[in-house]
């Protein structure tokens, strides 16, 4: 079945078209890998999903339901998290409250003022905080600011930040753009135990070798357009693939 | 619901609080400070300031506008002793509501812009509303004279109770208790009191997390599933509350309302008290409206033959010098001080007053703790 559903999308800035009649479909359950040269569209595409971007014409289907002209955080509270290239978290609040933000945006809804509790009188969130920074592996940093974190820290808190809320669809926008290669061999294999408990995600990717090992299927995008949609084992051999990338060169 | 849930340190420092306000005739005679105009004041300013902070401090929108509500809040309680009762209860019900209706308008139309467009969208609304006020609004507000109470208004809740006033002004009374003096002062100490008490939950539950995320990432905050607008909204309209309740409270230790209340200059007076005590602090704005109001009263009392008198040690040309340089920042000038304190303490205490007590306080405990230090690096052993 699938979860999201893209068709017939064209996107056009002034003179230039970034995204050109795609049609995309992604599975639920699956890891999705959208991967592309610069320039390719893809974190146009990606925006097209979340609300930032409405495509010229064409249809974004979520769940059953149009994502078009919704605000963020409408497409949010219908099960879609986003994870940012830059990672974006609440650099002033400690980590426990970072992950408690979007819990109680889970359970409380859009908006409410709840003014009559206190945070730490939220027993179960808390819980449920605590475990899934522990999860991550961050849990000691639990009343650090997050602010001071190391890139690759602050990439497992805004992880933590998405799946504390179960999100039907995880949206990853270059998640290990600009990290050292320990934090992203960290950022893969986090990802990969990720899919293993069966969340849907979709991964923005520049670098193909980050997702040849994480994909259930990859979807190749170039010049707004996309031109190949295959298994991981059978992209690599694409000639058209290596056209798009390297201008026919090898991989 | 767990009103009273407090943590240990929330409740040590509700307790004092209350311990301070209501000994504060006492604990601040020593300053010159004891009487009960400018304490009035203190608890007055306070309230403005806790509000102003619940804006700025949590949600670092920074409004230039909020003495339109103040004022607003002034105009109502004296219309209130004017058409209904001298009685205080209902003009400050009114003065609130009313604070947090202007609240609502300008805020709706200004949140649309953040940073220096929010402030100066809001610097506009204020200095438009003082314009009104000595303008068009005239009948309303009585432009420049003033709003006053005469023998002839109506009070239609006192005549009704049979209540007379007779050939003298009145005063707003709570139920035959005058709200001059000492009485008046504690009635604005128990709102101060309550509008803390307000402010600690706010700081402390949800709702203030979800303001802080507004300060800290408002673009993470609404991929996050939040609806930020109705959260600034909120923050806005309760502070505009607070700003109306102090107004009201204007109006009741003194009961006449003049447009100068909504000048800008009054706006960035709570700016100011804000940031000097320490802004998103829970005291710390308090303090700074204590400060400044404390500075003003004092410094502006100063005049040139006090001066002479205080360097009358010094040789008589020395003298003159000194108190030429001096009556600069005293007196009509003690703006002037003021300005100089607030530049010390931006650059040096970014943090307020509030940051110079905690630096203070973690400098003597490392001192204490530096101490114990000291004796056991004698010991290899334990020092490891």
């Amino acid at each position: 079945m699938s979860i999201l559903s893209v068709a017939n999308v064209n996107k056009r800035f002034g003179g230039l078209k970034a995204l050109d009649e795609v049609n995309l479909n992604i599975e639920a359950g699956t890891v999705h890998a959208i991967i592309g040269p610069n320039g390719a569209g893809k974190s146009t595409l990606l925006n097209c999903f979340v609300g930032r971007l409405k495509p010229d014409t064409g249809t974004v289907t979520f769940d059953g339901k149009s994502l078009l002209g919704i605000k963020p955080h409408e497409i949010n509270q219908m099960g879609v998290s986003r994870v940012f290239q830059t990672p974006e978290i609440f650099g002033d609040l400690t980590l426990r409250e970072n992950v408690l933000i979007p819990a109680f945006a889970k359970r409380d809804g859009a908006f409410k003022i709840n003014a009559w509790n206190s945070v730490g009188d939220e027993k179960d969130l808390e819980t449920k905080a605590m475990d899934m920074l522990a999860d991550l592996g961050i849990a000691e940093k639990a009343s650090d600011v997050a602010g001071q974190l190391s890139r690759g820290d602050k990439r497992r808190l805004e992880l933590a930040m998405c799946l504390i809320q179960d999100p039907k669809l995880l949206l990853l926008d270059e998640p290990t753009a600009g990290m050292a290669r320990a934090d992203t061999n960290d950022t893969i294999d986090l990802m990969k135990r990720i899919a293993e408990r069966g969340v849907t995600m979709v991964v923005i990717e520049h670098d193909m070798h980050v997702v040849f090992s994480l994909a259930d299927k990859i979807s190749v995008l170039a010049q707004g357009t996309v031109i190949v949609e295959d298994l991981p084992e059978n992209i690599k051999g694409n000639l058209k693939v290596q056209e798009a990338y390297l201008g026919g060169a090898h991989l | 619901m767990k009103l009273l849930a407090m943590s240990r340190n929330d409740i040590l420092l509700f307790v004092g609080f209350v311990i301070f306000t209501l000994a504060g005739p006492i604990i601040l005679e020593p300053f010159g400070a004891g009487y009960p105009d400018l304490l009035q004041k203190f608890a007055i300013f306070g309230i403005f300031a806790l509000g102003f902070n619940i804006l700025f401090g949590l949600t670092g929108y920074l409004s230039f506008g909020h003495a339109a509500f103040l004022g607003a809040g002034s105009y109502t309680a004296v219309w209130t002793f004017k058409l209904f009762s001298m009685n205080p209860i209902p003009a400050i019900i009114l003065s609130t509501l009313i604070g947090g209706i202007f609240a609502a308008a300008i805020g709706f139309i200004s949140l649309r812009r953040t940073g220096i467009y929010f402030s100066i969208l809001t610097l506009a609304f204020a200095q438009m509303s003082y314009n009104l006020a000595y303008s068009v609004l005239t009948p309303i507000t009585n432009g420049e004279t003033g709003l006053q109470l005469a023998q002839s208004d109506p009070r239609v809740l006192d005549v009704a109770l049979g209540r007379d006033y007779g050939a003298v002004l009145p005063s707003s009374d709570f139920f035959g208790l005058e709200m001059t003096g000492y009485p008046g002062f504690y009635f604005c100490a128990i709102f101060l009191i309550i509008c803390f008490f307000i402010k600690i939950r706010i700081f402390r539950s949800p709702f203030g997390l979800m303001l802080r995320a507004v300060k800290s990432n408002q673009n993470r905050l609404n991929y996050t599933g939040v609806n930020s607008r109705p959260y600034d909204l909120s923050a806005f309209i309760i502070s505009g509350m607070y700003a109306g309740l102090a107004g009201g409270l204007l109006a009741v230790t003194d009961p006449l309302a003049g447009a100068e209340r909504m000048q800008w200059t009054a706006s960035g007076e709570v700016v100011l008290m804000t940031i000097l005590g320490g802004a998103g602090t829970l005291i710390g704005p308090v303090i700074g409206a204590g400060a400044i109001k404390y500075f003003e009263n004092i410094f502006s009392a100063f005049n040139d033959t006090i001066l002479m008198n205080a360097f009358s040690f010094l040789p008589e040309v020395l003298q003159s010098a000194a108190v030429s340089v001096t009556s600069l920042f005293v007196g009509e000038g003690w703006h002037l001080t003021l300005g100089a304190l607030f530049m010390l303490i931006v650059i040096f205490l970014p943090g307020g007053l509030m940051e110079g007590f905690k630096r203070i306080s973690a400098m003597i405990k490392k001192r204490m703790n530096g101490g114990s230090d000291g004796s056991a690096s004698s010991n290899p052993t334990t020092s490891a």
